[in-house]
Parts: structure tokens; sequence; C-alpha cells
């Protein structure tokens, strides 16, 4: 529950300094992409800041993007911040369970009314599916999200799940998966994507509300520009060998060994939006691509069914080259049909020809 | 349908139909001139058919002076944008992906900024013969809708290729579907129109080269 301590105050009793609080505000302010000037602003507004209620609802999903927040280099101060929120009700992290699980909840929507936010993790079958996929306390999903978003000031949706459906909506989605962003209409909803999305993301987008009290800029699928504006190639730091030509062939070749570029294996970066490149994982010690792994692009809507892992993005899905055969070697039949046919025809008109004399066509003029 | 939609709706089934049309088309249209054959020749062969016929394939990248001279913009231009558009189509890294898992063949490519640039330019080429081919009297005079329709069809492809590269369509899916539903355009136009001559022409020049080579003659 909301209480009236402030977050400088808890930060205090967590015992983190001032200085590792400000250099926690410089980095929020760069990823925001906003001068330094603003860190000293965004210092004074988190210290000021009111511990917002969180509703964290957990639906078809595996509870990796739980495990990337809270199991992220710890004790850090992003860690720390998601400790001074007042986190209401989270299956995997709350005390309470049944009824009083359930009570916290209601609890925390009455007396936050219209303030507090709402969480999603995972996806849910959708209204014409059946319920039955996935229920909590016999509330089905969809009809615990849209009680829940009632009074919500707006809904983050953690993990690809959430923001577009993820696995359990991939090819033949047996449950009738649907994403967040498919039943909240009349409320802000912020994708936070990936699989799991770095745990800095979810940090930086509660820091941004909580300092300017808004929601930050999104992009074309709803998700925070400052963390999804550039392409995983664009900052890649292999880039330089895709552009001189230089690749890795095999996972365990020269090329792999020398960290070429992995387009080749199928990394998706091309058509990936995350900071996993700049920002890093475990504390900034490594990322997929560092650790020589090609990026499967976790944060884009349909990765799952987006034509194969190990395949170059390139690449086409079907079998083109089966059909290229098939088709040319009946194009060719036929064209030779066509050809010996119309052949055929010349000599017969040839056959027929009248033969004409001089002397007939004389008496023709 | 979502941006990702569509990019598997154009890698995946749409890429198979407009390859086995293309493959159809274009194949239908070959085996039929050379199975047509030619008129039998009763003069005696004065010289070989086959060497001169190759050499012809070749010799025809080369402008004669005449022409080079009476359509210089032509020659430079036109030249300019063809090559661009086959270094594009077959040095991109992409590109050579693609060509390997659809035909097994592969090759080095250029490294990307030499490939951007080439495409840069051969888009300023195809801009300049359009505008030429609208400015020039006798050009406008002798265009019918079909060449004003390969232009486009041409065009697309190179134009959709430098906005995903640059990433200036966003969805990024969206911008890499676009390229390859212009291809698929492309491909299937190629085998009904003028853009044939990406094959015929060659078979035009051996024929060409054979005629005079079988006289004795140079071509």
């Amino acid at each position: 529950m909301a209480t009236s301590k402030t977050l400088g105050e808890s930060l205090r009793q967590h015992g983190v300094s001032r200085r590792g609080f400000l250099k926690f505000c410089a980095a929020t302010a760069s990823m925001m992409a906003l001068p330094p000037s603003m860190a000293p602003a965004i210092a004074q507004a988190l210290e000021k800041a009111r511990r917002p209620s969180v509703i964290w609802l957990s639906f078809q999903e595996c509870t990796g993007c739980t495990e990337s927040l809270t199991r992220s280099f710890s004790p850090t101060v992003e860690n720390l911040i998601f400790d001074v929120i007042s986190l209401d009700y989270h299956h995997t992290l709350q005390a309470a369970a049944g009824d009083a699980a359930e009570h916290a909840r209601e609890q925390a929507m009455n007396t936050n009314a219209g303030e507090y936010l709402v969480v999603v993790d995972g996806s849910l079958p959708g209204p014409n599916a059946n319920p039955g996929y996935s229920t909590i306390a016999g509330i089905s999903n969809y009809d615990m999200l849209m009680d829940t978003i009632d009074g919500a000031a707006a809904v983050v949706a953690v993990g690809t799940c959430a923001a577009f459906g993820g696995l359990p909506k991939a090819d033949p989605n047996p449950t009738g998966a649907v994403s967040v962003q498919d039943l909240v209409k009349d409320k802000p909803v912020i994708n936070v994507s990936g699989c799991p999305p770095v745990p800095m993301v979810i940090t930086g987008v509660l820091a941004q509300f909580l300092t300017f009290g808004t929601l930050p800029e999104l992009d074309e699928y709803g998700r925070p520009r400052a963390f999804f504006g550039q392409s995983i190639h664009d900052r890649c730091y292999r880039r330089p060998f895709y552009d001189k030509g230089k690749f890795a062939e095999s996972f365990d070749d020269e090329g792999a060994k020398a960290g070429w570029c992995l387009y080749r294996l199928g990394c998706k970066g091309p058509m990936t939006y995350n900071a996993c490149a700049t920002m890093k994982w475990n504390g900034g010690a490594s990322w997929p691509v560092e650790a020589g792994y090609p990026c499967l692009g976790c944060s884009e809507p349909d990765f799952w069914d987006a034509g194969g892992f190990y395949k170059a993005l390139s690449v086409p899905t079907g079998s083109p080259g089966d059909v290229l055969l098939t088709a040319g070697a009946v194009g060719a039949a036929v064209g030779v049909g066509a050809g010996l046919m119309s052949r055929n025809q010349g000599k017969q008109a040839a056959k027929h020809h009248d033969k004409v004399t001089a002397d007939q066509l004389e008496e023709k003029l | 349908m979502t941006p990702m939609d569509f990019l598997l709706l154009t890698k995946g089934p749409l890429f198979s139909l407009a390859i086995a049309i293309f493959a159809l088309g274009i194949l239908i249209r070959l085996f039929e001139i050379f199975a047509l054959g030619r008129a039998h020749n009763y003069a005696a062969a004065r010289g070989n058919e086959v060497i001169p016929g190759l050499k012809t394939m070749y010799r025809r990248f080369n402008p004669d002076p005449g022409t080079f001279k009476r359509s210089t913009f032509d020659v430079v231009v036109g030249t300019l944008w063809h090559v661009g558009f086959v270094i594009a189509l077959l040095m991109f890294i992409p590109h050579i992906e693609l060509i390997k898992s659809t035909l097994g063949v592969s090759w080095p490519g250029l490294p990307n900024p030499v490939v951007d640039a080439v495409t840069a330019i051969t888009l300023l080429g195809l801009v300049a013969v359009l505008i030429h081919r609208l400015t020039h009297p006798v050009k406008r005079f002798l265009s019918t809708p079909q060449d004003y329709l390969i232009w486009a069809v041409t065009f697309l492809p190179v134009l959709t290729g430098y906005l995903a590269y640059h990433r200036l369509i966003n969805p990024y899916p969206l911008a890499l579907g676009l390229h390859i539903f212009t291809v698929e355009i492309f491909l299937i136009v190629l085998p009904f129109t003028k853009l044939t001559h990406i094959f015929t022409a060659f078979v035009a020049r051996y024929y060409n080269g054979a005629i005079f080579g079988r006289k004795g003659i140079q071509s």
C-alpha cells in the first residue's frame, strides 16, 4: 500500500548513498535522451515522489520477466527503486496467498483509484477464447485485467507476451492468446517488450512516471522510444564486420572466434529494436551477441514465427529452390511445346502455299 | 494485418508465387524462341558461328562511336544505372544470402557502404532517365505506357531497398516487406514486358554475331 514515506527517504534507509542515487539519475536522464542538466531535476523529483501503488498481474507467462527484474545484480539502485514502489499485488513476490492476496489487490484498487499503475506480465486468453486456459482465484485473466485497469492511471505491459502475445500467441495459438494492447483501448499502454525485457528499461519507465508524472514517448509498437528507438544492428559492436562483409559461417569457425558478424547465423538484429546492445545484461557484463549468439529478435511482435532463428533475415521462409525448379521445368516444357507447335504451323502453311507464276500474276492485272 | 504478418507473407507464399510466375513465364518465352529456331540458310558457311556469336554477346556492351556521339546521355546514364542495379542486386550480402538459399550458389559481397553509394547513384540515374524521357520530345513521343510501367517496377525495388537499409520507413518489418513486395511485382511483370531484354538481349546478340560469323564478316 502507498505510504507517506518518500522515495528519497526509502533509499537512504536502504543504504543508497547520495552519490549512487545521483549516478542513477544521470544514467536515467541519458537513457531518456534528456540533457545531463536534467539529472538534478530527476533527483529532486524522485526524492519527493510518493510510493506509487503498483498492481502486477501475471497471466500466461513463465515468470522470466519477474526473474529478470528481481535477480538483476543485487543490490542495485534499480532493485531498490523497485523495492520502494508499493508493489501491492504480485503472485511471485507477495507473502499473501489465496483470498488475502485478492483482497490486497482490491484494497489497492480502492485506496488508489485513478492513480495506480498496472503492470501486466504474460498474455491472456482473448474474450472469445476458453477462459479456462488461465485463471487466478477462479477469475479469468480477461475479467481480472478489465476489472483492474478500470481505475488505473496507466498499464505497463512487461515482456513480449504481454506486449505482443509472445510465446502463447505463437502459431497455432491454442489458447487464443492476445496481448494487453489488443484489449485495453481506453488507458495508456506502455509496452516494455523483450523475452525478458532489460531490467533497466522497466525501472526507467517507472522512474519517468515518478519524475514527471508523465508517460514516455512511444514508438509505433507502443514501446518507450528512449529504449526502443534504435535497432540492435545499428548499435551492435559487431556492426563494422557486417559493413566489411566479414561473417561467422558457423558457431565455431574462425569468424565466430574472431567475433565477426552473426547475420548469416540468423541474427535478427537488423529488425530488432531494443536496448541490449547499449545497456547489456547482468549489470553490463555482456549480452547475447557479445556471447556469440545471434539476436532472436525477442522484443519484436511474432518473433517466434518470424521464419526460423538460424535463418538469415533475408532468406525466404518457404522452399523457393523447389518452386523455382518445378516452375522452371514446366516453363521449359511448355516453351518447347509452344515453339514446336508454331514451327509446325509455319511448315504446314508453307506446304499449302499455292504457287503463282508470273503469267498468272500478269493475268490478274 | 501486422507489419510482421506482411513481412512473412512477402517472404513466404508471395515470394514462392512470384518466382513461380517468373520462372514459368521467362522459360516459356526463352524455350519458345529456341524451339522456333532460325530459317535455314542454304548458302555455304564462310566461317564459324559459335565464337563470333559469343564474342558479340560481350562486344555489344561497348557502344559504337556513332551511337555514343548521338546519344551520349542515354549511353552514359543508361550504363551507369544498369551497372549500379546489377551491383546492388548481386553484391549486397543479404541478397547473396537469399540467392544462396534459393539456388545454392554464393560469392563474396561488397562492403555495405559501397553498395549504399552505388544504390544512391542508381536511384539518381533512374530519376534522370525518367526526366530525360519526359522532356525529350522524340523519346516522349515514342514512349508507351509500358515504358513507364517498367520504369516504375524497376525503380521501386531500388527505392524501397534504400529506404529499408536507411530505416526511413518504420517499423522495419514493414520496410523490408515493402522492399520484397516490390521485387515480387518486378519478378511477375518481367516475363510479360520489355524487361525480358534482361535475357533476350543476349540471345539476340548471339544470333546477330552468329549470322555475321557465318558470313565471315566482323560484327
